[in-house]
């Protein structure tokens, strides 16, 4: 059984890694788009974000060295991450749902880093966890784990029954939706039924971690929550081949479109790229495009087909 | 009762309309619009119209596509359809906005907290139909079902739809029932645009199927690269335009008025949208007293497009887009001028100077400023005398959404109105989480069948109330109130909103641009720039 467990939990994660990446990688390796930019901009003068301007308030604005300004990038970025504000602001009764499941979920990732440094320390440095230090351990992340599970379940449902009841949801929800939710709801409760029922003999959760890092394969892992951590463990391969991937394509929406203010200068990498671009031969039928796909975006901006006809 | 439209229904087989709008269920207005029993009925489609054209979405027709006589027609259409669909997804083909358009293709989470934030699903009394995620969901549907070439488990896990050529005109129809305001993107936990999906959409129609609003193809982006300008006027017409707008400017305000053409090594070359010069001449030949007496070396272009800053290819087509914008630049790369400031035209503003930044690259990557920088800098500088008490009159400020949400464009406006009018007040919400004025994306320029009908009890409702709020305080015939829109579109929705709803006539509410404003306070010219008549 524990085998299975430690399989699950390696291909698991190794799924998750490899999904997010290749991911994140179709959309960084995406041309760069015309701007498309939303106001405010965070990392602009902090005195124009204030009232969501923009460098383009500033006469002769090229003439000006243009401050990136990071802290406040990470002053709204952060805040968003941790405890969705756009959602706070503009949708609190499903923030109420969804704020505790996120949160939940964020405190799990938090818990499991703590174990992952609390075995390895107990592997490498078992005199040092011996200790109060081992205690706190412990204590951190039962609380921190038991939290999170606790609110993420409480979140899905949440979501779950507002998906299924709201007028406002309803006509957009498929069954994959509905699945979802149920996945998180199912894994994370077989999960903590496992836990709590698992008997005095079985592994605790920190052994369980140490079993995996040296594939313990004599660990006995009880049938209930050995099933539950390899539900955990297919979802987490789930979650990046999904739109609950948003995760990553939030990175992108946010710095890539809504906040890229970049601005195109001559001999920067910017129009190097666009050259590039306007060599690039598409296709379009309507006529008037004048594509064939033999023609360049460069041949057809600068072709006006209507040039010296009459009216 | 509201009708209960399902994505499905958009691949219903017959003609008739999703949905049917009365104004009873329409969002409520303020006084004094707040009797829907007494305002206007909708024109219906005539019977023509609707033997001829697709218009099975609502009440109205925007773009009139031409019915198929046969099955194979409609097939043949629906293939070139999907054939555009995926072409918007290949960089080659879109590498404009492919990266944004696939995000918000994967990303969404159908959470419709977007919803509360589109004024058009508002005011139309949470109409199913124009939730903003409702294309963007027949849209994405399409994506994995067509691009993706999704099967059983991709429809399950993202939903299906059946594709057939009422889907595909009924969806044509549906990109032009969205300002692309993007107020829905700004509110977007994730960072999912619908407006985008419908800005794309829209492009696949024209790019692939030659389908697009004839008043923003025909009549706008190739007419302006035909002869000059989207008005149809010539770089001769416009140039004795402007000749006869100098005479009256000098006359009414005192002061001679002589506009620069073609000034090689020009500080600024001024490009206005050229629809100013032929409805509110007033507005050029503010900018030609103001610019003079503040001693700036400017120019307008005779060049083709130089002298119109319309670039209606922002709405539907990166073709026209690019080819328009590089007009643009090339006018100016000739004279040799310093930089392009544009007039008060919300779009131009954004299609050049943001838009166009990754288009224009080399010599053609000019320089580009708003006027509301360089009018900011004249006023509050005090390059000209301002008298604020000739502006003693309640006045609000309307925010382009091109210029101010979706350029940052926020404050030079607000600087120059606090300083020259005393009895100025906001409308609410301002600024970035402004509402549209509904005739954006085009709109304000698309009159046909009953659209209109449509534009201003639907899109333009929000705004309405906003207007009317604003003016709440003084809602009094005899008193005067100005309504300042910095934008050629919007004051053209406003002008014909206004009328149709007597609101000049029966509460003296006028709209004009900023400029109007600085030389109505201006002490060197005569009293009374603004006549406070109906123009």
């Amino acid at each position: 059984m524990s085998v299975l467990v430690y399989l699950a939990l390696y291909a698991g994660a190794a799924v998750f890694v490899v999904a997010t990446a290749a991911r994140a990688w179709m959309y960084a390796r995406a041309p760069i788009h015309l701007r498309w930019e939303l106001y405010p901009v965070p990392h602009e003068d902090p005195a124009k974000v204030k009232h969501g301007g923009s460098y383009f308030e500033d006469k002769d604005w090229w003439t000006h060295k243009h401050r990136y300004n990071l802290a406040g990038e990470l002053a709204v970025m952060v805040p968003e991450m941790l405890f969705l504000n756009a959602l706070h602001e503009f949708n609190r009764k499903l923030w109420y749902r969804s704020f505790p499941f996120h949160f939940g979920l964020y405190l799990l990732i938090g818990a499991c880093g703590l174990l992952l440094v609390a075995a390895l320390l107990g592997i490498f440095a078992p005199a040092l966890m011996a200790g109060a230090l081992g205690m706190a351990f412990h204590w951190l992340y039962t609380v921190v784990g038991a939290a999170g599970v606790a609110l993420s379940m409480l979140g899905a449902v949440g979501l779950l029954v507002r998906r299924l009841t709201d007028p406002d949801l309803k006509p957009s929800t498929t069954p994959g939706d509905i699945f979802n939710l149920l996945f998180f709801i199912v894994a994370f409760g077989v999960l903590v039924a496992g836990f709590i029922l698992r008997g005095p003999e079985a592994p605790g959760i920190l052994a369980l971690v140490q079993g995996l890092l040296t594939f313990n394969t004599a660990m006995a892992v009880p049938g209930l929550l050995a099933t539950g951590i390899v539900l955990c463990a297919l979802l987490a391969a789930y979650i990046p081949l999904t739109h609950m991937s948003h995760f990553v394509g939030k990175y992108f929406t946010y710095h890539d479109v809504r906040w890229n203010d970049q601005v195109n200068l001559r001999g920067s990498k910017i129009e190097a790229k666009l050259a590039e671009y306007l060599t690039y031969r598409p296709n379009w039928s309507a006529p008037h495009v004048t594509a064939d796909g033999k023609r360049t975006w460069a041949d057809i901006a600068t072709t006006n087909p209507w040039e010296g006809t009459k009216k | 009762m509201k009708d209960k439209i399902k994505l499905s229904d958009m691949s219903r087989p017959d003609r008739k309309p999703l949905t049917h709008l009365v104004n009873e269920e329409l969002m409520p207005l303020p006084y004094p619009l707040d009797s829907p029993e007494k305002d206007h009925d909708w024109k219906a489609l005539t019977e023509k119209v609707v033997g001829s054209v697709e218009c099975g979405l609502d009440d109205t027709c925007a773009i009139n596509i031409p019915q198929p006589k046969t099955k194979e027609e409609e097939d043949e259409l629906v293939k070139k359809f999907l054939a555009g669909l995926d072409k918007l997804f290949t960089k080659e083909n879109n590498w404009t906005f492919l990266q944004p358009l696939i995000l918000s293709m994967e990303h969404c989470a159908k959470c419709q907290t977007c919803s509360d934030a589109c004024h058009i699903y508002e005011a139309s009394g949470q109409n199913e139909m124009y939730r903003p995620t409702f294309r963007s969901e027949i849209m994405r549907r399409l994506y994995f079902k067509s691009v993706k070439h999704g099967g059983v488990l991709s429809a399950w896990q993202h939903g299906d739809i059946e594709i057939n050529w009422p889907l595909v005109a009924r969806l044509a129809e549906l990109a032009y029932r969205c300002n692309l305001c993007r107020r829905c993107a700004q509110t977007c936990p994730i960072g999912a645009d619908n407006g985008l999906v419908a800005h794309e959409l829209r492009k696949l129609f024209s790019q692939e199927l030659g389908i697009n609003a004839k008043e923003c193809h025909d009549n706008g982006s190739v007419l302006q690269l035909k002869v000059g300008s989207s008005t149809g006027m010539s770089s001769l017409v416009v140039k004795d335009n402007i000749e006869f707008i100098d005479e009256d400017m000098t006359e009414k305000t005192g002061i001679k008025v002589e506009t620069p053409w073609d000034v090689e090594g020009a500080d600024v070359l001024l490009i206005h949208n050229a629809g100013e010069i032929m409805a509110w001449p007033e507005n050029p030949g503010a900018f030609a007293v103001i610019l003079n007496a503040a001693g700036i070396k400017w120019t307008l272009s005779s060049e083709i497009a130089g002298y119109d800053s319309i670039n209606y290819g922002l709405w539907y087509d990166d073709a026209q887009f690019a080819r328009v914008a590089i007009k643009h630049a090339q006018a100016a790369k000739k004279l040799g001028v310093k930089k392009i400031v544009l007039g008060e035209c919300g779009h131009a503003h954004k299609a050049l100077s943001v838009i166009a930044d990754r288009v224009l690259t080399g010599d053609l990557n000019i320089p580009r400023e708003s006027s509301m920088t360089l009018l900011r800098d004249i006023v509050m500088n005090d390059r000209i005398k301002l008298d604020p008490s000739r502006n003693d009159f309640p006045v609000t400020l309307h925010d382009p959404c091109n210029m101010v949400r979706l350029m940052g464009v926020v404050e030079p406006q607000r600087e120059v109105i606090r300083k020259i009018c005393p009895q100025f007040r906001e409308m609410w919400p301002h600024g970035v989480d402004n509402y549209c004025c509904g005739g954006g994306s085009g709109f304000a320029i698309m009159s046909g069948n009953n659209f209109q009908d449509w534009r201003f009890h639907v899109a333009g409702r929000k705004k309405m109330e906003q207007i009317l709020n604003a003016f709440q305080d003084c809602m009094d015939p005899s008193i005067n109130k100005y309504l300042c829109a910095p934008c050629s579109n919007c004051k053209g929705q406003f002008r014909d909103m206004l009328a149709y709803y007597e609101l000049w006539d029966k509460q003296r509410i006028l709209y004009g641009g900023l400029v109007e404003l600085i030389v109505n306070c201006m002490v060197d010219a005569k009293p009374g720039f603004i006549e406070w008549e109906w123009h």
